[in-house]
């Protein structure tokens, strides 16, 4: 599958960013004609003289104008009462079924990883999948899959903290023939002499990113705007890569709510626009789709200082092909309809949006990957072919 | 370079880096003066030496004092402990016990009890399995991460009692559904209780607590036996099965010796040497499951001692290890709590394993990114003369000749590394390269300087091979 823009055809690329903790989407996308809104969330809840309504029943966050920006292009949409039936209340877990799509097993393969195999089954390309952060995310990791975690795009690769530039070429020359694979020496001694070699290629590759960029665009001084940042640093340099993945951490918001939340809504909303505009600058935004999601939803009822961990949450497709809007259906707040007695229910399965995108954006077969068969929405624009 | 040694000094090196974490050459040159034995029996009886006073943290984390809720502080301190303390072992075995009974501190996210599980793990750690899986079922901490909280005399929560089986003793095939059953019957009421209100005092340790109200003390039929049994019953069974030797064997091999196919697989797998496993069974039934003679058989065996560089350096192993060449923290730091995110990056975060499985390991420790993590983390430690275990490598070094050769060089660096066994390929590429820059000249300033940074380089380099990942 692939994407006309501008007569040119282009492979699609999916940017996935977790907000890791829990993001509290009763307070991001607000139901600010509820009265029991209110009621249960005395402290954190968002009064309606200041939240950003945009539907008759619905509003933004304050901090999340930029979304709210977004959504009125028709360039967003929103997933809402994400979750599924065997939850978990566990950061671990919840992120692990999200990473693996196993609810009940704990899985070695991650869903993203399954896609590496697909769109690059002989590992040809070290950077068809690339993170941005610190370790690799389980969604990308799997036995013989290939993916690259960058901490520091500029000081990305082996030896980085090598100053000058001669003695590093030098001992990554070193480097590539210690490395070098010998029959006899043992399959863990040769896992490690391909692992070496893979992430030379790869930084060589990704050497050239970062002196090929150009922007007007100016990015906020946080970690998940110059992670996106160095999305487009990458994605622009043309290495081929098709699933970025980067994490914006802190959502764990048990106490101290209402700053924390506001701070991450803007410099998320805002890197995202940001990102957006520096894409479409340089003229690589139709095949740009960008998955939001988080582990969970938070409690209805606040704590007192801030929500705990929940059911029902929500995500967000982004990108110049989807087509704007509600999908899924805002979890019912009437108090018969809590899960548990306290959180919003989940209306959609989280593998129906996985399913969606491979199907209808990568053009994958999603049924292996995400384990079933889940019911898709349309989120996009027909200009796939 | 020739100190005068009893035992082998690559033979030495070999032990201290599977019993502890590795040591300076200094250290290593003390030990290798003892016998073989004598050295193991050391070892294994932490109490002939002081502990690591750790007391002196306090002058830059105040906090580990009060409670506050932050593992990275607390697992600096482990590392301060890991590169300083006399009985490596000891150190050594509570983060085996802690892969085994992996607790984490993600579910509670309370510091304190965490805190207080792995002092447990290390004061028990060398004693009869019995009293570490009677130390567990009732830690706070384990009680809380497997919900026996919730497991009552009326109504059972089977979490704790299917683990203690699946994960902590004897393996998934050795006992059936009804002995999970009567397993998490015993445990009913094993509980604990919050003596300080959280509110507003803060984080505080928690206590066990027996609930004679809420246990079950009806009969019950566990692995072929039947009584009114509770849990220390149950603990007294394990002990005794045969399985249970296997799987605690398998457990210490695969860490001790050399990687083994991890946990899932061991009932469908069988053991990489058999022999070695059925020598610890052996032994763990002659001794009634105690724990000191069991490792005093596998660190005396000839399958150990043989078993050089064959088992991949866990991220803590790794980074201990490099912190044992660098000569730092020797004395506490401000910044001990950065080694948190280190390993982290590496894919290990001590006091939070991912689940109760714990951490997969040998080769599924490498990734390209964590290979990445790896090698720059130990260029980046190592690349200092100033530092003091690198300046007495460089010292050595130069002590041993006025004009070091380039393959002298390599072969020294290797040595003191280790001794570092590496491949032909590893070998050509260093000496090739040392070659290109000739003899190492200690006649002048100059010379010295520029001597200096070569072997500077080198230790770089030599840590940068696949060779290094290995214990």
């Amino acid at each position: 599958m692939t994407v006309q823009a501008n007569g040119k055809t282009k492979d699609p690329v999916l940017v996935v960013v977790q907000l890791s903790g829990g993001n509290d989407f009763m307070n991001t996308v607000i139901p600010f004609t509820e009265g029991i809104y209110y009621d249960n969330r005395p402290l954190v809840g968002i009064s309606e003289d200041k939240s950003l309504p945009f539907t008759d029943t619905l509003a933004w966050h304050p901090s999340a104008a930029a979304f709210k920006r977004i959504y009125e292009q028709g360039k967003m949409a929103i997933v809402q009462g994400v979750g599924t039936e065997h939850a978990s209340r566990s950061h671990f877990r919840a992120m692990d079924i999200w990473h693996t799509c196993e609810p009940e097993i704990v899985a070695t393969e991650g869903w993203l990883a399954k896609v590496i195999k697909e769109i690059d089954p002989d590992s040809q390309n070290p950077v068809t999948a690339v993170n941005f952060g610190r370790g690799l995310p389980r969604a990308l990791a799997a036995p013989g899959v290939v993916a690259t975690s960058i901490g520091d795009l500029d000081k990305y690769g082996l030896m980085s903290g090598i100053e000058l530039q001669e003695e590093r070429d030098r001992d990554l020359q070193i480097f590539q023939r210690m490395y070098t694979p010998a029959i006899g020496s043992g399959q863990v001694m040769n896992y490690l002499s391909q692992t070496g070699n893979n992430v030379l290629t790869g930084a060589d590759m990704l050497a050239e990113a970062p002196r090929k960029y150009k922007s007007t665009v100016e990015y906020a001084d946080n970690p998940i705007a110059k992670a996106l940042r160095d999305v487009v640093r990458v994605h622009t340099a043309g290495l081929g890569t098709r699933i970025f993945y980067t994490n914006h951490a802190g959502y764990d918001h048990h106490a101290q709510e209402v700053p924390t939340h506001a701070r991450l809504l803007t410099e998320l909303t805002d890197a995202i626009e940001d990102f957006m505009e520096d894409l479409r600058e340089h003229d690589a935004a139709d095949e740009v789709n960008i998955l939001v999601f988080t582990e969970f939803g938070r409690r209805i009822k606040d704590n007192g200082s801030g929500t705990d961990h929940g059911t029902g949450g929500g995500a967000f497709l982004i990108g110049e092909n989807v087509k704007g809007g509600l999908y899924s259906e805002y979890p019912s707040l009437a108090v018969a309809d809590w899960k548990f007695g306290e959180d919003m229910d989940f209306t959609i399965d989280f593998r129906s949006i996985y399913s969606t995108i491979l199907n209808q954006w990568m053009g994958l077969d999603p049924i292996d990957i995400v384990g079933g068969s889940f019911e898709q929405f349309n989120p996009y624009k027909k200009t796939m072919v | 370079m020739t100190t005068k040694s009893t035992t082998d000094i690559a033979l030495t090196a070999h032990l201290l880096r599977r019993a502890g974490f590795g040591s300076d050459r200094a250290e290593l040159e003390r030990y290798a003066k003892r016998s073989y034995e004598d050295i193991v029996e050391d070892l294994l009886n932490p109490d002939r030496f002081d502990e690591p006073e750790d007391d002196v943290l306090a002058r830059f984390y105040p906090h580990l004092h009060a409670n506050i809720d932050n593992p990275a502080m607390w697992n600096g301190r482990w590392f301060y402990r890991m590169v300083n303390t006399d009985r490596p072992l000891e150190e050594k075995m509570t983060l085996f016990w802690h892969g085994v009974f992996a607790t984490g501190w993600t579910k509670s996210e309370h510091t304190p009890t965490i805190v207080d599980h792995i002092q447990m793990l290390r004061e028990n750690c060398l004693e009869n399995f019995r009293t570490l899986l009677l130390g567990i079922s009732r830690d706070p901490a384990m009680i809380f991460w497997l919900d026996n909280n919730e497991n009552h005399g009326t109504a059972i929560n089977e979490n704790y009692g299917r683990e203690i089986l699946e994960l902590f003793s004897m393996g998934i095939g050795n006992y059936s559904e009804d002995d999970i059953k009567s397993a998490a019957r015993a445990f009913t009421g094993w509980t604990y209780e919050q003596p300080v209100p959280l509110y507003p005092y803060g984080q505080r340790s928690v206590q066990y607590r027996f609930r004679p109200d809420d246990h079950d003390y009806g009969e019950k039929t566990f692995l072929g036996q039947s009584g009114n049994f509770d849990g220390n019953d149950v603990i007294d069974i394990i002990a005794k099965q045969e399985a249970t030797a296997r799987f605690i064997g398998r457990h210490l091999y695969n860490f001790f010796v050399a990687d083994e196919a991890q946990v899932p697989a061991w009932s469908i797998e069988p053991p990489g040497d058999q022999k070695a496993i059925d020598d610890l069974v052996r032994t763990w039934m002659d001794s009634d499951a105690d724990i000191r003679a069991v490792l005093r058989t596998l660190f005396t065996s000839e399958w150990f001692k043989a078993a050089r560089f064959q088992h991949v350096k866990s991220p803590t192993e790794f980074v201990a290890g490099v912190l044992k060449l660098s000569g730092e923290y020797k004395e506490p730091a401000p910044d001990l709590h950065k080694l948190e995110p280190t390993t982290i990056a590496m894919g290990q975060k001590l006091m939070d394993p991912p689940s109760v499985e714990g951490w997969h390991t040998g080769q599924e420790w490498i990734d390209g990114g964590t290979l990445t993590e790896r090698v720059n983390y130990a260029v980046d430690t190592l690349n200092d003369p100033s530092k003091p275990g690198v300046k007495a490598l460089i010292d050595r070094i130069r002590a041993a000749s006025d004009l070091t050769i380039p393959e002298d060089l390599v072969d020294q660096v290797l040595d003191l590394v280790g001794p570092l066994e590496v491949e032909p390929a590893t070998k050509e590429a260093l000496v090739a390269h040392a070659e290109t820059e000739g003899s190492l000249d200690w006649g002048s300033k100059e010379a010295v300087e520029r001597s200096t940074a070569r072997v500077v380089q080198m230790l770089t380099l030599v840590v940068s091979a696949r060779e290094f990942q290995f214990a």
